[in-house]
């Protein structure tokens, strides 16, 4: 029996105008794609950032109408060829018969409006006759459906009301309501905690299986489509790369870069390279470089006041990595910039080498600084992108005074190589330079001062799954070469495994779990740590799907 | 919200009496006689020696300023010779030169500048949003390249020039209109529009050019959010989605910077005022800074002053329902 496929895709090509002038030429984000998705059927596109997976499944719905971008191929979704449709045809196709989540679930809501509201304006466009009334309610349901409590009262609140993750089910009850045959999801839980990600994707599993609708998830995770899909499309720079059922693709893999992307994965289940003791810089005999006992950080006051950070004490010792784990708002980030003293601690005392630096003003603490360095997440924003980037690397070296010109120009161009990047790039501006290659000037400007700790808040969570496995490496040889002590903040856990001697799990800013990596992953004891591992998605299908 | 209010009432009295505090120094510790200069030149000793007296000029300066801030708070009685002159609160001193109470003076020029702020304002909403919207929805089109020329026209034409063109136009070739002479409202609604007309175009003309390139800004930056997206997504049709979700974010700095705008109009409207001899509060300050009329200026200034400082308050209040996301503290 041949059924019609509900989704066919043949020699797709998505080009933009690479500037303002035609003479700028076309810069081509998808290059002939073609692949069907029987109804009901489910595929998951992966690729990393660039890879055109994104443009492709805008493709589906006809998004690239008006937008400048020329489309080539065919796309034909549920008998409806997307190119050929008029302007009517396609909004009927968009939310009637494919429906899109996205990515951000607070942005792409309407801020002034109620969430049942906006559903059931959606609701409204494709059910002409449908009341006001009968919109409501359907909007209502449809917000039961994805599992929002009181659905009815939540339907009037507006997104900021809301969570990240009932955000996302809302964005999904928007998707549902009008009963669409395709759904595509463009990395609809990259923005969310991992336990709120398997909730999502447990309820895109059920809602597949309840509805028969059919999937296209856009994701960079693996992981994520490892769990969620029956077939894989892995992209890049625009084109397939390897295309077919999930386990052959994940199990053997015919084409080097879907096997080098595997690879590059983190995986949670993998033990810690063994280092030698040595190197450790003297761990075991309690070379206790930072201690903070009791450390506490209030912000607001009265009625409103949080202790983002709430007695936490905790030891890094010379040479060592400890890995800080925790959903958002858990008070990592707050405790790692107490730790190097960007933020003063509301209580509690931090002792470097013996001595508390907890309470010091600014003047007494210069001498602390280059020893407390950081590397912060966003390696776009946190440097100025308007000063070359062996000026942004000198600056801390300016700022401690202790070299001249010469020798800092000197200096910068040997951290540039440490770091793995050429040391003639100094006069070089940041937007010059990829994700990872701006992550490494970070590291760079983080060792300038020679510092004896480093602080990562999540330093790999901006980057691709190649890309993150290069800094991790980097930043594991660097302490290894220098005797750095690192403290090592991500949500992602798999690669704080491949990082840290010892582990803390955080939750509402307190410590919930503390101990050696390996014993916390493979032993865990607080239930929380429980369900954070055991919502980390996997790689193995067979497991994934259990 | 009433937390806020009280403490942004706070803040705003607070930067009122520095603000009088300034002007009352820079008139009457300024070197030269203050007294005379009130008076005005044709004053013999005599009633010098009494403006002086009564402006408590010998007094130490906090004192005079006590006096003047308490004038307005509680009224003031004057002693002109044998007779007492009651002033009301609020009471911002006497007016020698023009005999007469400062605040009356307020008063009567009053109606004529919110008459013209009120109007120019709705031209410039009406036009400016209108033309705004237009050339954010007709991007790269010929509409849009007219609007962006007429807008830059209309910034770079000075009052008085497309005034004085208005008036040609209007009254001189296509006499259409009379030459304006303002009508208060409360004598004859129809006349005082009619006559009103004219410097409303001007004033808003002028106005609305800002606010056509605002509103496509914020149009443009409005279209291009994530939640637009999500609606076009879902098959939502370009009209409603500016209708309903696009225009309410676009519009919010709009009305707030009309609020500040409008307020700002109680002083700055002078050209307009001149142009077409409407007897309202930019005049009375231009013409009472030229005979150095000392109470007056300073009222005049207090006046404007805090003008400003609540339309500031109302338009941040307006943002804040404008857009809900905005939380007043």
């Amino acid at each position: 029996m041949t059924t019609e496929p509900l989704v066919a895709v043949d020699g797709l090509s998505v080009s933009f105008p690479a500037g303002p002038d035609p003479a700028d030429g076309l810069i081509r984000a998808v290059d002939d794609l073609s692949f069907t998705l029987p109804p009901g059927g489910s595929l998951g596109i992966v690729g990393e950032s660039g890879s055109g997976k994104s443009t492709a499944a805008y493709a589906l719905l006809g998004l690239h109408r008006g937008t400048g971008a020329r489309v080539a191929g065919s796309v034909t979704v549920a008998g409806h060829d997307v190119g050929a449709a008029d302007d009517a045809g396609l909004r009927r196709l968009r939310g009637g018969v494919a429906a899109m989540v996205f990515q951000d679930p607070l942005s792409s809501l309407d801020p002034y409006q109620a969430v049942g509201d906006q559903i059931a304006e959606v609701y409204r466009v494709h059910r002409r006759d449908a009341s006001r009334r009968a919109a409501r309610a359907r909007a209502a349901e449809v917000l039961d459906r994805v599992g929002i409590p009181d659905a009815a009262r939540r339907a009037r609140f507006r997104p900021h009301e809301f969570s990240g993750g009932m955000r996302q089910r809302a964005l999904i009850a928007m998707a549902l309501a009008c009963e669409p045959r395709l759904l595509v999801a463009d990395e609809p839980t990259t923005a969310l905690d991992v336990t709120v990600q398997a909730q999502i994707l447990g309820l895109l599993r059920e809602l597949r299986e309840e509805t028969g609708m059919g999937l296209i998830l856009v994701t960079h995770d693996l992981g994520v489509a490892a769990g969620s899909v029956d077939e894989l499309l892995v992209m890049k720079d625009g084109r397939a790369v390897e295309h077919g059922p999930l386990r052959e693709v994940l199990g053997t893999p015919r084409e080097t870069y879907t096997r080098d992307l595997l690879a590059a994965v983190p995986r949670v289940e993998a033990r810690r390279q063994a280092r030698p003791a040595a190197v450790r810089g003297g761990a075991d005999d309690d070379g206790v470089l930072l201690e903070a006992v009791g450390l506490t950080r209030r912000f607001g006051r009265g009625k409103r006041a949080v202790d983002a950070v709430d007695e936490v004490s905790l030891t890094v010792r010379a040479g060592e990595t400890v890995g800080v784990v925790g959903e958002s708002g858990s008070g990592k980030t707050t405790l790692g910039r107490m730790l190097v003293r960007l933020l003063e601690p509301t209580a509690g005392e931090l002792r470097y080498r013996g001595r508390d630096i907890g309470g010091l003003k600014e003047r007494e603490l210069r001498p602390f600084r280059s020893e407390l360095q950081m590397v912060f997440q966003d390696p776009v924003s946190s440097l100025n992108p308007r000063r070359s980037i062996g000026e942004s690397i000198a600056d801390p070296l300016r700022a401690a005074g202790k070299l001249g010109d010469h020798q800092i120009t000197a200096r910068v161009r040997e951290l540039l190589e440490r770091v793995g990047l050429d040391a003639g790039s100094y006069h070089r501006y940041p937007h010059e330079f990829s994700g990872g290659q701006r992550q490494r000037v970070g590291i760079a400007r983080a060792l300038a001062p020679e510092p004896k700790l480093i602080v990562c808040d999540e330093p790999v969570s901006a980057l691709d799954v190649t890309t993150q496995a290069q800094v991790v490496r980097l930043l594991g040889e660097l302490q290894r070469d220098l005797g750095l002590s690192l403290v090592f903040i991500a949500h992602d856990l798999a690669v704080v495994r491949q990082v840290s001697d010892r582990l803390v799990v955080m939750r509402g800013g307190r410590i919930v779990e503390e101990g050696p990596a390996d014993s916390v992953y493979e032993d865990p004891r607080h239930p929380y740590t429980q369900g954070l591992l055991a919502a980390v998605p996997v790689l193995e299908p067979a497991e994934a799907a259990a | 919200m009433t937390g806020y209010l009280l403490r942004r009432a706070a803040g705003a009295l607070a930067v009122v009496l520095v603000l009088t505090a300034v002007v009352y120094a820079t008139f009457y510790i300024a070197p030269g006689d203050p007294a005379r200069l009130a008076c005005g030149p044709r004053c013999n000793p005599e009633q010098i020696a009494q403006v002086r007296e009564q402006l408590s000029l010998g007094d130490p300066v906090y004192t005079q300023y006590w006096h003047f801030l308490q004038g307005i708070l509680a009224g003031h009685d004057y002693s002109t010779g044998a007779e007492v002159v009651h002033c009301d609160a609020p009471c911002f001193g006497l007016s020698y030169q023009n005999n007469q109470q400062v605040t009356d003076m307020l008063v009567e020029r009053l109606p004529a500048t919110a008459s013209l702020a009120v109007g120019a304002m709705a031209v410039w909403l009406l036009l400016g949003t209108g033309t705004g919207l237009l050339s954010a929805l007709r991007r790269g089109g010929i509409t849009e390249r007219v609007l962006t020329w007429l807008t830059l026209a209309g910034t770079a034409t000075p009052v008085f020039i497309s005034g004085l063109g208005l008036l040609m136009l209007f009254c001189t070739y296509l006499e259409w209109l009379p030459f304006p002479s303002y009508v208060p409202l409360t004598d004859d609604p129809e006349q005082w529009a009619w006559n009103m007309l004219l410097p409303w175009a001007a004033l808003g003309l002028l106005e609305s050019a800002k606010y056509t390139r605002l509103t496509r800004s914020s149009m443009l930056e409005t279209l291009a959010e994530d939640h637009i997206r999500t609606f076009r997504a879902y098959g939502v049709g370009e009209r409603s989605l500016v209708a309903r979700h696009a225009l309410r974010g676009a519009v919010a700095p709009v009305i707030a910077l009309s609020a500040a705008d409008f307020g700002s109009m109680f002083g700055n409207a002078v050209l307009t005022e001149m142009m077409f001899g409407l007897p309202g509060i930019g005049q009375l300050l231009v013409n009472s800074t030229k005979s150095l009329d000392l109470p007056v200026v300073v009222a005049v200034v207090t006046v404007t002053g805090t003008a400003v400082v609540v339309a500031n308050i109302v338009a941040d209040v307006l943002y804040a329902v404008a857009d809900r996301r905005v939380a007043l503290r």
